[in-house]
This record gives C-alpha cells, sequence and structure tokens, in this order.
C-alpha cells in the first residue's frame, strides 16, 4: 500500500498532490481517500528528512527506497535538490546511490546538477585511480549540455592517466561526450588517436568502441595500431574483442586484396613462403599474377583462431563471422565446429547462430554438412528453433544424404506442432525439386500425406505437389484425379484453391473430371473463400475455352455469380473473364487469343530459402538478424582491386628481426609435425619446472610486465601490487604460449609471412619494456648475417627453446637498503654487441620513497670481458619495478663480471656469474649437417660419459626439457627415436657446441658433447650428467 | 580514398535500458544508460508476446519504428534490453545472461522476488556491469568485490551497525592481467574440487535405433585456495576432446601444444571448460526404453505401456530417471500403474512426469495403463516422444579421466578431488 501511495505522489509532484488530494477528497469516499493521499505527503517529508538527517543509516535508507523507486519507474525527481547534497558523503554506498539518481535526473534538472560537478572535479584529481575513474564515469553520465568543456577537459587528463584503468573509463567517456555534443568532435578523434596507441589490454577494447561511434570513417587511424590491436586481442577482455574483431573485418576488406581469387593458389603461396621472404614486400608488386596474401591479414586470421574457443557466444560468432568475410575460403571450415558447438546454448543463442548458419549453408553445404545430425529436431525445441533448424537441414540436402533426410523428416511431418509439420512439408517440396533424382519419391511421400488427418498438413502437402506437378506435368493424371476428390473434404482455402488451379491448368488431361469439380464449386460458390473463388473463375474460364460444349453454362453462370459479389477484386476479374472468353458484339481483338492468354506454359516457381537474400548483410549483425538494415549499420566494403599500401601498417620502432633464418634447409627436412610434438615438449618443461622455478619466473614475468608501466603502478596500494607479482607467472606463461605458437605457425604457415613477423613480436608481449624487444631484435638480425657470412650453412641462430626463466638475485633488498635486483638470461641475442650475452636486470623499489639515479658504478672485469651498462635510471618510484638489459661478453668463460650498481646515496657490489648453458646461442641445423660437423670435432674436441636412469626419465619430452633448462641449444630434428640431438655455437666465439644423448639398453645413455671449446663443453657435461641421471 | 568506404554515420550505443518483465507482463523493474526510454516501448514486446502463443517462441530480436528490442527469456522472466543501433546481437544477449546469471549468483534465484527485495543491489550491479551501453565489469569476482552478496548473517549486521554492502575495498582485480580473479584470497582450508559432467544428447528411433548421439561435457570447478595458485590440470585421454571452450583464465596456447589445462583460477565456484566429445566415438546409450503406445481408432482410450532397462551401464547403477511425455492434445486423463516411483499427469498441459528413481536390472519398472481421450476427436497422429533423464555417478560416459592436477605458486598442500557424473542431456525417445 505504501508503494502504492507513494506512486501518486511522486508522479504528481508534491506542490500538486496536495491539491490532487483534495480534489480526491471530493470525490472518492472522504475517510479513506484522505488518509491515503495524507499519508503519502507525510512520507515524501519524511524521505527528504532521513536525507537531511546527519545518521548515514538514515540517509542511506532514504536513498534505497529512492532507488526503489527508480527501478519501477517512478518520478522521484523532485527529491533533487535533497539528494544532490549527498553526493560528497563519506560513505560509499551513499555514494554510489546519489551517483545512480544523479546520472538518471541531471538531465531533467540541469541547474542544481551543476552544484554536484565540483565534487567530481576534486575527485578527478585524487591519487586513488578508482575513484578518479569513477568520477569520471559518472561526471560524463550525467547530461548536461554546459558542462561539455569540462567533460572535456576531464577526458583529456584522464586520456594521459598513468593508470590503464582511468584511461578506459577515458574512453568510455568519449562516446558520452559525443552522443550529448558531436561538435566536439575534432578534439575527441584527437584522443581516440592518443589512446589508440595504448598498449594496454584494458584500454583496447574500449577505445576501439569510442573509435568506432565517434569515427568510423577514420580508418587512418588504425593503420599504426593494426598489428598491436591483432596482438593483443587475445587478452582483451570479451566484450572488447567483439568490438574490435568486428572493427577489423571491416579494416581487413578495405585494405587487402580479396584471398578468394585463387582458390587453386595454395601451392604457389607455399612455395613463396621459401623465397620471397626478405623481399616480399617489393616482390608483391611484381607478381600481382599469383596471389600472395598479405602478412598483416594473415596475422589477423591466425590471431583470432584461437578466440573461437572461447566461452562467450558473441566472440565465437564476431570470429566466424570475420573468417567468413575475409579469409580464404579453404580456411572457413574451421568455424563450423565452434557454431555448432554454440547451438547446445540457450534459445535465444541458437536462434541468431541459426539464422547465420542458415546463411552460410546456402553458398557453402560441405561447411556444416558433417553436422548434419547436430540439426536434426527435437519436439521439444520451441519452433522458431524447428524452422530454422529445418531450413538448415534443405540447405544441406544432397545426393547423398536426402535418403536419411526424407526419413526424418517423416517423423516430422506427424509432429503435434503444426506449424512445424507444414514447413516440414515445405522443405520435402524444395528437396524434391532441387535433387531430381528424389523427386518422385517425395511427391509420393507428399501424397501419402493427402490423406493425412490433420487438415493443415493436406493443405500443405496439396500446395506443394502443385509446385512440384507444375514442374513436370505430363504423367501425373493420376496424382490430380486423387486431389480433385479431396475437394470434398479439405477446407483450407490455399488447398482448394492450389487444386483448382491444377486441375484448370491440366483440364485436358482430365477432361471428365474437370467439368464435374467445376459443377461442384458452382453449386457452392457464394460461401467460398475470395481465393478460391478467382480460382473457380479461372477454372471455369480455362473450360471454356477446351471444352465449351460441356462447360458454356455453368461459366456463364459462375461468372453471373461473380459479378455481383462482394468483392471488388472478383467482381474485376470477372468482368475481365468476361470480355475476354465470352464472343459478343464489343469483343475486341484480345478474345482471339484467349487461349494463349489463359493456357500459357507457365514457369515453374522457384523454391528458394528464405534467407538467400541475407548474405549481402556482415553476419552476426542485427541488421543480417532482421534482413533490413538497421540505423548505424556499415556496409563492409567490397575488396579493393589493388591492395592499399601496406607499410602504413608499419610501426617506427626498429622492428624485431626474423627470428627464424629464412633458407630453409633445416626446416625443410622437418615437418610440421615433428615439430609440434617438440613444441609439446617445450611446454612440458615449462610445466613441470619445480615450484621455485615457477615462482621466480613468474616474479620475472611481473617486473617485465612493470617495465611497461612502471610509473603506472606506482600508484597502486602494495596489496594490489602483491596481487599483480603474484599473478605473473600467468602472463609469463602466456608469452610462452605465445612464443611457442608462433613459431609452430611459422612452420606451417603457407605463405611468406616474414613482414609482419618482426614486428609482431614487439608488439605482441607488449608488456615487455619496448626498448628491450628493439634491443633483442636488432642484435638478433645482426648476429644473423654475421653467422651468415661465416658459414652459410649451419650455424644459424634459432629460436631458443623457451624454458621458464630462472632468476637470479643480484642485490637483495636487505642489503641493498630496500633496492631490490634480479637478473635473468632472455637468451636473445644481444643488442650491444653479437660476442655479448644479453643479462635483463629487474630493479625494485620496496621501499616507500623514491630512488634516484640508478647506475653502474666501478666495474671490475676478468682481461677481455666487456660490458655494456644499461643507461642511468632517473628515479624509480616506490613499489615500483623496473626491467633494463645489459650486455656482458664473459669470453665463453664462466668467470664472475663484478660491478658496482649505484643509486644517488648508496652504492653496492654486485656479480653476475653466467651459467656455461647460458654462454650458448641455439642453432638450426639438419640431422645430416650435424653429424658431419660432428664427424669434424672427434677425439680431443669430444667429451662423453654413461647416464643411468629410470626408463621415465629417457622419454624424448623429459630428455629436451631438461637439456634446456641447462643450456640454451636448438633442438636437431632426428630420425632416431633413440638419438636426441642439440646444437648451439657459443657466444663469444661462434664455435659449435653438439650435444648427443644416446640411448641404451637397460636404463642408460650415452652423453656426448662435441666442439673446440673443450673447457666448456667438459663443464657442460658435467652440469648436464646430474640434471639428466637424476629421477 | 580508402576512408570514404566507411561510412559516416554511427552511433553505436549498445545497450540503452533495460526492462525486467515477469510472466503476467508487468514491468517490475527499469533501468536506463543513457537516457530515459518510455516504459510503452514494450508494448512491441507484449505484441510479438501475444503472437508468439508460447513464451519459448517470442522472437528475441524485434524491430521497432524506433528501437530494437533484443530480450532472453529466463526463469520465467524476460530480460528486455533496447537497442538503437547496429550491434551484434548475440553480444547483448550473451551480456543479458550474463546478468541473469549474475543474480542468480547473488540471490541464488532469478526470480521477481528476488530482483524486488534486493532492488538497491540489482541496481549497484547493473550500475557497474555497464557503463554507457558497453559491459564493464562481468566477472563475477570482481563484481563480488565491489559489492557484496546479501547474507542474513550480514543484513542483520549491516541494520545495526549501519555498515553496507558495497565494498569499500577497492577492486584490484579490475586493474589486473587476472581479472578473473580477486586478490587476496585466503583459505584455512585450501581446495579444489572438479565436477565433470557429461551429457547425453541423444535421439533414438521407433524401433531402438541411435539417430543421433552425443557426448557434451563440462567440467565445473569450486575452487577455494589462498593467494595466486597456478594449476594445471591434466587428463588421461585429452584426445577424446573433440571441441572444447575455456573459461577465459586457461592458458589456450597450452592446450593447443600439450592438451594440459593450465589456469589461475578465478576464486569460488565457475565453468572451467566445456567440451564435445569426439562424433567417431560410438555413445553408450545407458538405458532402453521398451513402449507400447496405441490408440484405437474411433474409441475414447488407448494403451500406454513403458519400460526402462539399463544397456551399457559400465556396472554403475542408473538413478534419477524420469520419463517426461508431452501428450497429444486429444488425451483428457490417463490411468496408469507404475511398478515403481509414481507418475503425475497435468490435463491442461497434457505434460506425463513419471519418477523413476533407480533402475534395479531383476525387475525392470514400467508403467502401464489406459489414455482417455476426447471422444469423437480423430485419434493422434503421432505418438509423443519419451523425453528422459537419468543420472550416473562415478562415471564419465565417454571415458574422459582426469590424470592430475598440479599446483604451482603457492607452497601449501591443497585438497583436491574429482567427481564425475552422467546424465542425460536432450535425450529423446521416439514412439
Amino acid at each position: 500500500m505504501s508503494s502504492n501511495s507513494f506512486a501518486y505522489s511522486e508522479q504528481s509532484g508534491g506542490g500538486e498532490a496536495t491539491e490532487l488530494g483534495q480534489e480526491a477528497t471530493s470525490t472518492i469516499s472522504p475517510s479513506g481517500a484522505f488518509g491515503l493521499f495524507s499519508s503519502d505527503l507525510k512520507k515524501n517529508e519524511d524521505l527528504k528528512q532521513m536525507l537531511e538527517s546527519n545518521k548515514d543509516s538514515a540517509k542511506l535508507d532514504a536513498m534505497k527506497r529512492i532507488v526503489g523507486m527508480i527501478a519501477k519507474g517512478k518520478n522521484a525527481s523532485e527529491l533533487f535538490p535533497a539528494v544532490v547534497k549527498n553526493v560528497a558523503s563519506k560513505n560509499i554506498e551513499i555514494k554510489k546511490l546519489v551517483y545512480v539518481y544523479l546520472v538518471r535526473y541531471a538531465e531533467e534538472q540541469q541547474d542544481l546538477a551543476l552544484l554536484s560537478i565540483s565534487t567530481f572535479q576534486r575527485a578527478l584529481k585524487d591519487p586513488n585511480q578508482l575513484i578518479r575513474a569513477s568520477a569520471l564515469r559518472v561526471l560524463s553520465s550525467i547530461r548536461v549540455p554546459i558542462i561539455v568543456p569540462i567533460m572535456m577537459l576531464a577526458i583529456k587528463e584522464a586520456s594521459a592517466d598513468l593508470s590503464p584503468y582511468v584511461r578506459k573509463n577515458a574512453a568510455h567517456a568519449i562516446q558520452k561526450l559525443y552522443s550529448l555534443d558531436p561538435e566536439q568532435k575534432e578534439m575527441l578523434i584527437e584522443v581516440i588517436e592518443k589512446l589508440l596507441k595504448d598498449k594496454s589490454t584494458l584500454v583496447a577494447g574500449s577505445v576501439v568502441m569510442a573509435f568506432e561511434e565517434v569515427c568510423p570513417d577514420r580508418i587512418d587511424l588504425i593503420h599504426k595500431n593494426y598489428r598491436k590491436l591483432c596482438n593483443l586481442l587475445v587478452d582483451v577482455e570479451e566484450w572488447g574483442q567483439v568490438v574490435i574483431i568486428h572493427m577489423l573485418t571491416r579494416y581487413a576488406r578495405t585494405q587487402f586484396v580479396s584471398p578468394w581469387k585463387e582458390e587453386d593458389g595454395l601451392e604457389d603461396d607455399e612455395k613463396n613462403f621459401y623465397d620471397s621472404d626478405d623481399d616480399q614486400k617489393e616482390k608483391t608488386d611484381k607478381r600481382k599474377k599469383s596471389y600472395t596474401m598479405d602478412p598483416d591479414h594473415r596475422l589477423l586470421i591466425r590471431n583470432t583462431k584461437p578466440l573461437l574457443q572461447s566461452r562467450n557466444a558473441a566472440v565465437v560468432m564476431a570470429v566466424a563471422q570475420l573468417y567468413w568475410h575475409i579469409s580464404p575460403k579453404s580456411e572457413v571450415g574451421i568455424i563450423s565446429k565452434s557454431l555448432v558447438r554454440l547451438l547446445r546454448s540457450n534459445r535465444e543463442v541458437q536462434y541468431i547462430v541459426l539464422q547465420n548458419i542458415a546463411t552460410m549453408s546456402i553458398q557453402r553445404k560441405g561447411m556444416f554438412e558433417p553436422y548434419l545430425k547436430s540439426f536434426y529436431v527435437r519436439s521439444t525445441d520451441p519452433t522458431m528453433i524447428k524452422t530454422l533448424k529445418l531450413e538448415i537441414l534443405t540447405n544441406l540436402a544432397n545426393e547423398a544424404n536426402i535418403s536419411t533426410l526424407l526419413r526424418e523428416f517423416q517423423t516430422y511431418v506427424k509432429s503435434q506442432d503444426k506449424e512445424f509439420a507444414a514447413a516440414t512439408i515445405q522443405t520435402i517440396g524444395r528437396c524434391a525439386t532441387n535433387i531430381s533424382e528424389v523427386t518422385d519419391t517425395c511427391l509420393n511421400g507428399l501424397v501419402c500425406l493427402l490423406s493425412n488427418r490433420d487438415e493443415i498438413v493436406v493443405a500443405e502437402s496439396v500446395v506443394v505437389i502443385k509446385k512440384l506437378l507444375q514442374m513436370q506435368p505430363a504423367q501425373h493424371g493420376e496424382i490430380i484425379k486423387h486431389m480433385a476428390k479431396l475437394l470434398d473434404s479439405i477446407t483450407v482455402p490455399v488447398a482448394r484453391a492450389s487444386i483448382l488451379w491444377l486441375i484448370g491448368e491440366n483440364c485436358e488431361r482430365v477432361p471428365k473430371i474437370a467439368p464435374d469439380v467445376l459443377r461442384k464449386m458452382a453449386k457452392g460458390f457464394t460461401s467460398e473463400d475470395d481465393l478460391v473463388k478467382l480460382q473457380i473463375l479461372n477454372l471455369g474460364a480455362k473450360l471454356y475455352l477446351t471444352n465449351s460444349k460441356q462447360t458454356k453454362l455453368l461459366t456463364q453462370y459462375i461468372l453471373n455469380l461473380g459479378k455481383y459479389d462482394q468483392n471488388y477484386d472478383i467482381r474485376d476479374r470477372t468482368r475481365f473473364i468476361r470480355q475476354l472468353i465470352v464472343p459478343n458484339e464489343k469483343s475486341g481483338a484480345l478474345s482471339k487469343y484467349a487461349k494463349k492468354i489463359f493456357l500459357a506454359q507457365k514457369p515453374a516457381p522457384l523454391l528458394e530459402s528464405p534467407f538467400k537474400d541475407r548474405d549481402h548483410f556482415q553476419l552476426g549483425t542485427l541488421s543480417h538478424t532482421l534482413n533490413t538494415k538497421a540505423t548505424g549499420y556499415l556496409e563492409l566494403s567490397n575488396w579493393p582491386e589493388v591492395a592499399p599500401d601496406p607499410s602504413v601498417r608499419n610501426v617506427e620502432v626498429i622492428e624485431l628481426a626474423k627470428e627464424w633464418t629464412p633458407a630453409g634447409k633445416a626446416k625443410k627436412e622437418n615437418p610440421a609435425k615433428k615439430f609440434y610434438s617438440e613444441s609439446e615438449e617445450e611446454e612440458d618443461s615449462s610445466d613441470s619446472s619445480s615450484d621455485s622455478d615457477s615462482e621466480s619466473g613468474s616474479a620475472s614475468g611481473e617486473q617485465e610486465e612493470e617495465g611497461d608501466s612502471s610509473d603506472d603502478s606506482s600508484e597502486d596500494s602494495s596489496s594490489e601490487h602483491k596481487s599483480d607479482s603474484e599473478s605473473a607467472s600467468e602472463v609469463g606463461n602466456k608469452r610462452t604460449a605465445k612464443r611457442n605458437s608462433k613459431s609452430k605457425r611459422k612452420r606451417d604457415s603457407e605463405d611468406g609471412e616474414n613482414e609482419n613477423e618482426k614486428s609482431k613480436t614487439s608488439d605482441s608481449s607488449n608488456a615487455d619494456s619496448s626498448s628491450i624487444e628493439e634491443s633483442s631484435s636488432d642484435s638478433e638480425s645482426e648476429s644473423e648475417s654475421e653467422s651468415e657470412s661465416e658459414s652459410r650453412k649451419v650455424t644459424k641462430v634459432s629460436t631458443p627453446v623457451f624454458v621458464p626463466v630462472k632468476t637470479h638475485v643480484l642485490l637483495h633488498r636487505m642489503s641493498g637498503k630496500g633496492l631490490a635486483a634480479h637478473y635473468f638470461f632472455p637468451r636473445q641475442p644481444c643488442i650491444f654487441g653479437d660476442k655479448m650475452v644479453s643479462v635483463q636486470i629487474t630493479l625494485n623499489n620496496t621501499t616507500d620513497r623514491k630512488i634516484e639515479n640508478i647506475h653502474i658504478g666501478g666495474k671490475r672485469l676478468p682481461v677481455g670481458m666487456q660490458m655494456h651498462v644499461f643507461n642511468t635510471i632517473e628515479s624509480l618510484e616506490p613499489e615500483g619495478s623496473i626491467t633494463v638489459s645489459m650486455g656482458i661478453d664473459f669470453c665463453d668463460s664462466t668467470q664472475t663480471a663484478s660491478f658496482q650498481l649505484c643509486t644517488k646515496d648508496d652504492c653496492f657490489n654486485v656479480n653476475i656469474q653466467p651459467p656455461v648453458g647460458e654462454l650458448l646461442l641455439p642453432v638450426a641445423m639438419s640431422e645430416k649437417d650435424f653429424k658431419k660437423e660432428q664427424g669434424m670435432l672427434t677425439g680431443m674436441n669430444e667429451t662423453s660419459t654413461v647416464i643411468i636412469a629410470a626408463p621415465q626419465n629417457f622419454t624424448p619430452s623429459v630428455i629436451l626439457q631438461k637439456v634446456v633448462n641447462v643450456a640454451n641449444v636448438g633442438v636437431v630434428p632426428s630420425g632416431q627415436d633413440h638419438i636426441h640431438r642439440f646444437a648451439a655455437k657459443t657466444v663469444h666465439s661462434g664455435s659449435l657446441m653438439l650435444v648427443t644423448v644416446e640411448l641404451k639398453e637397460g636404463s642408460t645413455a650415452q652423453l656426448i658433447i662435441n666442439t673446440e671449446k673443450t673447457v666448456i663443453g667438459s663443464v657442460l657435461l658435467r652440469e648436464l650428467k646430474p640434471v639428466l641421471s637424476q629421477g | 580514398m580508402y576512408t570514404k568506404l566507411f561510412k559516416l554515420f554511427s552511433l553505436q550505443k549498445m545497450i540503452h535500458s533495460l526492462f525486467l518483465i515477469n510472466c503476467s507482463g508487468d514491468i517490475f523493474l527499469e533501468k536506463h544508460w543513457k537516457s530515459v526510454v518510455s516504459q510503452s516501448v514494450c508494448d512491441y514486446f507484449f505484441e510479438a508476446q501475444e503472437k508468439a502463443a508460447d513464451v519459448e517462441n517470442v522472437p528475441p530480436v524485434i524491430s521497432t519504428p524506433h528501437h530494437y528490442l533484443i530480450s532472453i527469456y529466463r526463469d520465467k522472466l524476460f530480460f528486455v534490453s533496447v537497442i538503437q543501433t547496429e550491434v551484434p546481437p548475440l553480444f547483448v544477449i550473451e551480456f543479458l545472461h550474463r546478468v541473469a546469471d549474475t543474480f542468480q549468483d547473488y540471490f541464488g534465484e532469478c526470480s521477481e522476488a528476488a530482483i524486488k527485495d534486493n532492488v538497491v543491489i540489482v541496481y549497484e550491479l547493473l550500475e557497474e556491469m555497464l557503463d554507457n551501453g558497453f559491459p564493464l565489469a562481468t566477472e563475477s569476482n570482481i563484481l563480488k568485490e565491489l559489492i557484496k552478496p546479501p547474507t542474513i548473517l550480514r543484513s542483520v549486521v549491516n541494520s545495526i551497525t549501519g555498515s553496507s554492502n558495497v565494498g569499500d575495498t577497492l577492486p584490484t582485480g579490475q586493474l589486473s592481467n587476472i581479472p578473473w580473479r580477486r586478490a587476496g584470497v585466503k583459505y584455512t582450508n585450501n581446495e579444489a574440487y572438479f565436477d565433470v559432467v557429461e551429457e547425453i544428447d541423444a535421439i533414438i528411433d521407433k524401433s531402438g535405433s541411435t539417430v543421433f548421439a552425443e557426448i557434451q561435457g563440462v567440467i565445473d570447478a569450486c575452487i577455494k585456495l589462498s593467494g595466486m595458485p597456478d594449476l594445471s590440470l591434466s587428463f588421461m585421454n585429452p584426445r577424446l576432446l573433440d571441441d572444447v571452450s575455456f573459461h577465459p583464465c586457461i592458458r589456450f596456447k597450452r592446450w593447443e601444444s600439450e592438451r594440459v589445462l593450465s589456469f589461475i583460477p578465478p576464486d569460488g565456484n565457475f565453468r572451467l571448460i566445456s567440451y564435445r566429445v569426439s562424433s567417431q566415438n560410438l555413445v553408450a546409450i545407458p538405458v532402453y526404453v521398451k513402449h507400447c503406445i496405441s490408440f484405437k481408432e474411433n474409441s475414447s482410450c488407448g494403451r500406454f505401456d513403458i519400460t526402462i532397462g539399463p544397456k551399457q551401464n559400465m556396472g554403475k547403477t542408473i538413478e534419477g530417471i524420469t520419463v517426461t511425455v508431452h501428450m497429444p492434445k486429444v488425451v483428457l486423463n490417463m490411468n496408469l500403474t507404475p511398478t515403481q516411483g509414481s507418475y503425475t499427469f497435468d490435463p491442461v498441459t497434457k505434460v506425463l512426469t513419471w519418477d523413476v528413481g533407480k533402475i534395479t536390472p531383476q525387475k525392470l519398472p514400467s508403467l502401464k495403463g489406459l489414455v482417455n481421450l476426447q471422444s469423437g476427436a480423430p485419434k493422434p497422429e503421432e505418438n509423443p516422444s519419451l523425453n528422459i533423464q537419468f543420472k550416473i555417478q562415478q562415471l564419465a560416459i565417454s571415458g574422459l579421466k582426469v590424470n592430475r592436477l598440479d599446483m604451482y605458486g603457492e607452497k601449501y598442500k591443497p585438497f583436491k578431488g574429482v567427481k564425475y557424473v552422467t546424465k542425460a542431456g536432450k535425450f529423446q525417445v521416439r514412439t
């Protein structure tokens, strides 16, 4: 009751309520009504009083009730002044509810809303990022035009905020401001441009959303960020993924040439991969005739693939439509499995997915044929799902499966859901026309249905039979007779009309029956449906022309009836027919052709799918579902004839060199299958590494992470920080996966795509500090070229097999007065010199004040050893961390590099001693080359030992994992199961280091190392032996 | 020149408003993320609902002159969202379901009463989940940090102390790289439970042969582990899994390369993966049904006789059997005797439900008797199909087996458990 009374007063507003109350008293029974409204008034006052009270609990109560009113759609605007006072409340819940209220009513109470603005402006400067973010959120949600400049300013500031979360909110605010004031477009585009460059996964989805809303035409803003977006995609939150994928689909359709032209050009692609790596870009112009997919195009297709596994149906659908619209036709197939999976979901998802499958299955039957049975209908499906499934089944029907399908259809025809049964009959008709083998079978089946008890079924059958007969009228006199009999029983107008039409059309084939039918129809003409009447007229006319002796009078009788019919269509038709067929003095030239007009050969109707015309809409869109263009639908453009300049996507940072050597002798002998198992092994290694390992790995991962956004995190509270660091092993692992997959992809990818790989890496792990990436890239190319010049065939640096990063303590925080330093070997060729081992140092500030001027002081290096120090770090925020890289040339020895790590105030002595395994760089070579090189490094250069261990330690994966954990070596593909080979070269001198593990009978194995650097070789042997033999 | 190809207009504004409507057509909650849209927009929805006759058949996407309505039907409620411009419909549908899931999660049920009782929390949730119509925080772990779910104890405490449901801690999850896990999780007993639930979808034809059968499975997890555990779950026979969809926490590449599920789990209950078992494997059908349903011509009665027996049950007991039959409209009543369990027949909806319970192979359960038909009406064309539910504990029908669960990143030893259940999914026997 209370809420009722509430409603009244709120709708009418306080003042009015009084009046109304008084009015009401006069009309309605005095006591009840008066009581009601007076209590009502009191309640409202009550709320105001509660809001003005000192107690938070009362305020909260009031706010809760007000929110309840808003939720019910009742007007609570008169409380605005009372509510807005509480905007600065200390209590978070009150504050939040006030925000809810403000956002809802600010538009109506603009002047009062301005009172709250200063609170938000203050909050925008709050040191806590979450408060800044939420202030921006509410401020931008207040739709008051006066504050546009304030909003603009706030957005600009927030877009440069150190916290990615605030930047995300800034991106959201852009859309709000744009809808409030489109005039701001230019300024907003500037902000969008800036935010698009953002490397945080948090921001990416939101800013693309803003882009799509504000300036979807400014495709030029995407170029530079294209690769980054592709690479970030997997880590963006699911809603953002959908938006980005849709945007990139449109982008791809404007920037790349169609991959559909040369379906059979696949072999070419494979060849291109090997010979057009470096200079592919230049070559693309020349070799126009053979299509090569733009590497960026490939990048997009490849990076979206994992998302097919998403739990979010919208993401899966988005990827599916991307594949449908931009990938080569041969690759679209992979989406069908995932789409079929979505059919297990709730009915709404099923509905949309089935619609899209229906459209796809018209064009490409093959895609869904293996899943035919997944579209079988269950009696419990809602009708709309049933009909869609039926549609798909029809599209999929072919000679091979039609008999199974027809059997299935038989069950459907009997369904209690008559609408569905009718749809099935139509389907059978369509199958019959599409597949000529079964036309007769279907026809017979349909004729059987004519004796069905249900009228709808019979009627539908008649209509379908009519269509079928029209296609091959000659030999079906019997069926027509049968149907003529049905006229006695069937009442559905469409069916009656169909039968009449059929008889009229074939009146010469059933000369005895036709006039009789006409007689019967004439009898009941007046009680027939309009549709039927028209057909009776037609039948009469046709018979009049062919058999006027018997039917002349009947027809005239019918024409007379028609002349006075209530429906003008029928009167019209009657007049028209009479003029044509009945000879009289006025009859014009046309009546001569009456027979030709009425009994012309009519083309058979085409039974087509209702989904036929949907394919011009982008799949997965609202427009596709509705089959009309929805507001704001962006047309997918056609592929350009000539690809626009692909170099616009090049990012200006120094690109990371190819990690894989281009010329591929080794590669060719290394089939993709083999590699697959290898990568498994690699992964194993990271998996089963000890706890401490993974922890340290995670720590370092985290610091890398932070390196990028060190300044951001400085703001976070310490608890956040902790959680971050704990979570970072996840990041590390993700990256592992990326790396692995990357190299794998390279192997089995079919087209030359090095171009983008370069920049891809640098982007993909955007978390890595970019300087590091750049550096490693550089050196890699250098070392590569160098090694190539040395001996073209063998010593090519390959990708290091990934192992969890082992971090070593450089400086403990206790001894470093709060400055902690860790180092690890990233196993990347070094940027600073090709003889150097790259070392990454992560510095953590565990104190609560800034540490300034971190640099390397005095060095005490053994003879010959060189070191490239990192640049001085100006300052490190509390809780901040930064990763820097440096290079040390250890001269292929395990001597210690000692140096001083200095801050503004202190100097700490630290040293780095490299494990022998880190002095190596992996080398890719074939088994043959390996054997040849091994043959040259025998005698003194060979050291070997026997290992004894349990057989389970001698599985290929375990061996691989153990060896690469110790040393940075490359795997040599082996033709023999019991021999495992690894190759590397020393960093300083480039001498080969060949490791062989040969499994023998009885859980023993022989470990052989061949190298010129016998000292290192024997040290490595010493280190490998215990590792391999231990359980 | 290429920029021209992009059309110049677009005001993509995702979800504009949301209306919650109950079965009897009352709009009992509305929420607007932008300017207010009048309730009258729902009239188009009601119109469509009327046309559809059955709630299941209300089209999820409806076009009105100025808006588009995208709706879902969940737990006897319609969630109707108002859209103004082009948007992928699945995006909205998926989001609405996520909203319903969240309500379910918070209030234990997604019903009108629960929503009305907790309208403030609902509003707070909606506010957090969507910003300007674009999803913001949809992970339950984050939401629970922001807004605490109601409990009886807490509401008592709150009313006494005046404290609130709104978390005053800051939602760190939103800022981290693992947005699905909240920070600072602490348990005294660290436990990780996995339920492997497999469902058999099947269509069995009249003669008892399988028209279509497929196994769909999910692994639901209940993880109560402190700190930031990094788990990896491996299977004895991962190749069985043909098509898998993952919770975002799972590292896809690890799965791709070694078929190991490696993840930092969200805290609490969540669905880890759902999968389909490859279709090459023959599906063992654990039950068979002997049926004899007949309606006599020109008579007002019919016979109904079904018997259920076990088949390929791998030595496990089949329990929780229920048979649901949608009888034809002409059936007035049914007079049946079950040898086991109990049955009900609803003369209005014409649904027969037989709650069988367990199968004991010595004495197979059966349900026999007479069917009363409306006299004079033609006999039903088709026999109704039987929908069967059952459950087999301790068995994953596909043979999927969890090999081991390893935890990294934390020092303590968690208690681990795996439970297998096989259920009937959409299991239909045509008669």
